[in-house]
């Protein structure tokens, strides 16, 4: 069969699922779960690079041409786009698979990981059990914005266990995320990470922070490559999950990495920390998975939480601006209807300085950038060249929002 | 043991209302169950894919041969691609409706009719 194939002289497509970095907790993944990642990601791939760009056509095409002739004006918002997209087939096939896609993907990492459940949770059992790195609040109560919905489909979210121990949905994200963003976050789906790193390096290079806060930390993947780049640090991540903080800890160790401590809370109430304890507060794509309310309470205790003179940057996707398209913003905003991610379009609309502002950040302290993954070129070529793909809200292309806490003695 | 059944929960529903796209949901079930089973045709096509290059190289074969089989980067760009084309393949109509978009194509029977003039 392989004479019957074209032989590519210049692959563009994803990588084979095999290059994937396999730490210590990584599941045992069979030939053909493998080859149903490959698939997934090759699905994914398809699905942006050769069926979203004919829902852009349709919408120049005859979308916004109907509306025009239908209402004698122009689209007023993004929501206006949407529902006018809803009734397009070009924008419902696109949707359709995309959906069926996502639920696929998480079919398989699951089935990859429940099925040898036992063994992963006591794998993370033998690596975790006695270290007090590892601190779990077994009352601590799930926020709302948590517990609300499944966070982009993935079933019983980050905080769900299904046995003592349990750290099967962790291991699932973990396995699985390859194939949502084909391969374009790197081996260690740490790509975010370590652009963070990267950025912190480059743009303060004077920094040399002792003590680091991540929140929304997940499973760690992304604080990961920040505890490499800062090996004499103190770095606490949290996270409401408990599966997602074991499984951490469990995938740090087997990594080399000792020096993150993962702490199960709410990150709106960190009152377990003292004022002033922090020399860095990172979040990398979590934002968008919380609420208004727990934003501002959040944006407080990072105030607190700061010495002064420290640093705290939230990486995200970005802001909706008048300068982007209504048609661009809608088609960022299907993760948020879609893909079970709703406070996606709420964060995205406002002002994030102003919410800066308004927990004390003064607007001179105030930092803007842009980092994108940073992953192994030799793996990943057309990811450390993706200027041309766009995948409306999963881009590895992120924008960084921060602020320094003015130091101690500086005139208000 | 902690009695969690795979089979049961691995294609569990997630939290939250599914949104159906199509105009018939009966359409968009029968959508997701061809994708899934597409995506098992790809997984059968890649065993063979290995079984093939292990026969090729090593003229025997084994179960542990094929999973631990390791492609290289020449192999896996190759089945990379025939996957590339499967999905090029199967999702044809998707490519079609997006050309007609550009086109002003007539149909037949108009064409006919014209044809059929003096």
């Amino acid at each position: 069969m392989a004479n019957e194939t074209n032989t590519p002289n210049s692959y563009d497509g994803p990588p084979d699922y095999r290059v994937v970095g396999r730490h210590g907790m990584y599941p045992e993944v069979s030939h053909d779960e493998i080859a149903r990642f490959n698939f997934l990601a090759h699905m994914n791939r398809h699905l942006s690079t050769k069926v979203m760009p004919g829902v852009a056509d349709a919408y120049g095409a005859r979308v916004e041409p109907a509306f025009r002739k239908t209402n004698s004006r122009d689209f007023a918002d993004r929501h206006e786009v949407r529902k006018a997209l809803l009734a397009d087939p070009m924008f419902q096939w696109w949707s359709a698979l995309r959906r069926a896609t996502m639920e696929q993907r998480q079919q398989a990492g699951r089935w990859v990981t429940l099925r040898q459940a036992d063994a992963i949770n006591a794998r993370a059992a033998e690596l975790t059990d006695g270290d007090n790195r590892l601190m779990l609040d077994a009352d601590l109560e799930i926020p709302r914005y948590v517990a609300a919905i499944d966070h982009h489909c993935m079933p019983g979210s980050y905080h769900t266990e299904l046995a003592q121990g349990d750290v099967t949905g962790a291991a699932n994200y973990d396995i699985g995320l390859f194939a949502t963003t084909g391969g374009m976050l790197g081996r260690y789906n740490d790509g975010g990470g370590v652009a963070v790193a990267k950025w912190v390096k480059e743009n303060m290079p004077d920094f040399n922070p002792k003590r680091i806060l991540d929140i929304g930390c997940g499973l760690g993947h992304n604080v990961l490559p920040i505890a490499e780049a800062f090996p004499d640090a103190e770095i606490v991540a949290v996270d409401v999950g408990a599966p997602m903080l074991r499984y951490g800890l469990a995938r740090a160790k087997t990594m080399g990495v000792d020096n993150v401590r993962f702490v199960q809370g709410d990150v709106s109430k960190l009152a377990e920390f003292e004022d002033e304890s922090f020399d860095w507060i990172q979040s990398t794509m979590f934002l968008h998975e919380t609420s208004y309310r727990s934003m501002q309470e959040i944006f407080a205790e990072t105030q607190r939480l700061l010495k002064p003179g420290g640093v705290v940057l939230h990486v995200e996707q970005p802001q909706y601006s008048d300068d982007m398209p209504l048609f661009e913003q809608a088609m960022r905003d299907w993760d948020a209807f879609y893909n079970n991610e709703p406070f996606w379009t709420k964060m995205h609309e406002v002002d994030l300085d102003a919410y800066m502002a308004r927990a004390g950040f003064a607007p001179e302290t105030l930092i803007h950038g842009g980092v994108a993954a940073v992953v192994d070129a030799d793996v990943f070529p057309e990811a450390a060249n993706d200027d041309e793909q766009e995948d409306y809200g999963r881009k590895a292309a992120w924008h960084v929002i921060g602020a320094r806490k003015e130091p101690a003695g500086a005139v208000q | 043991m902690t009695g969690i059944d795979p089979l049961a929960l691995s294609s569990a529903k997630a939290k939250g209302k599914r949104p159906y796209f199509l105009g018939d949901p009966d359409v968009e079930r029968l959508m997701t169950i061809v994708m899934a089973v597409a995506q098992e045709v790809s997984v059968l096509r890649e065993r063979l894919d290995t079984v093939e290059r292990l026969l090729d190289k090593n003229g025997t074969i084994s179960r542990s041969d094929i999973e631990n089989f390791e492609p290289t980067k020449a192999e896996a760009d190759e089945r990379g691609a025939w996957t590339q084309e499967y999905l090029n393949r199967i999702l044809r109509i998707l490519q079609q409706e997006r050309e007609a978009l550009a086109a002003k194509d007539q149909s037949s029977e108009d064409i006919a009719e014209e044809l059929a003039k003096d």
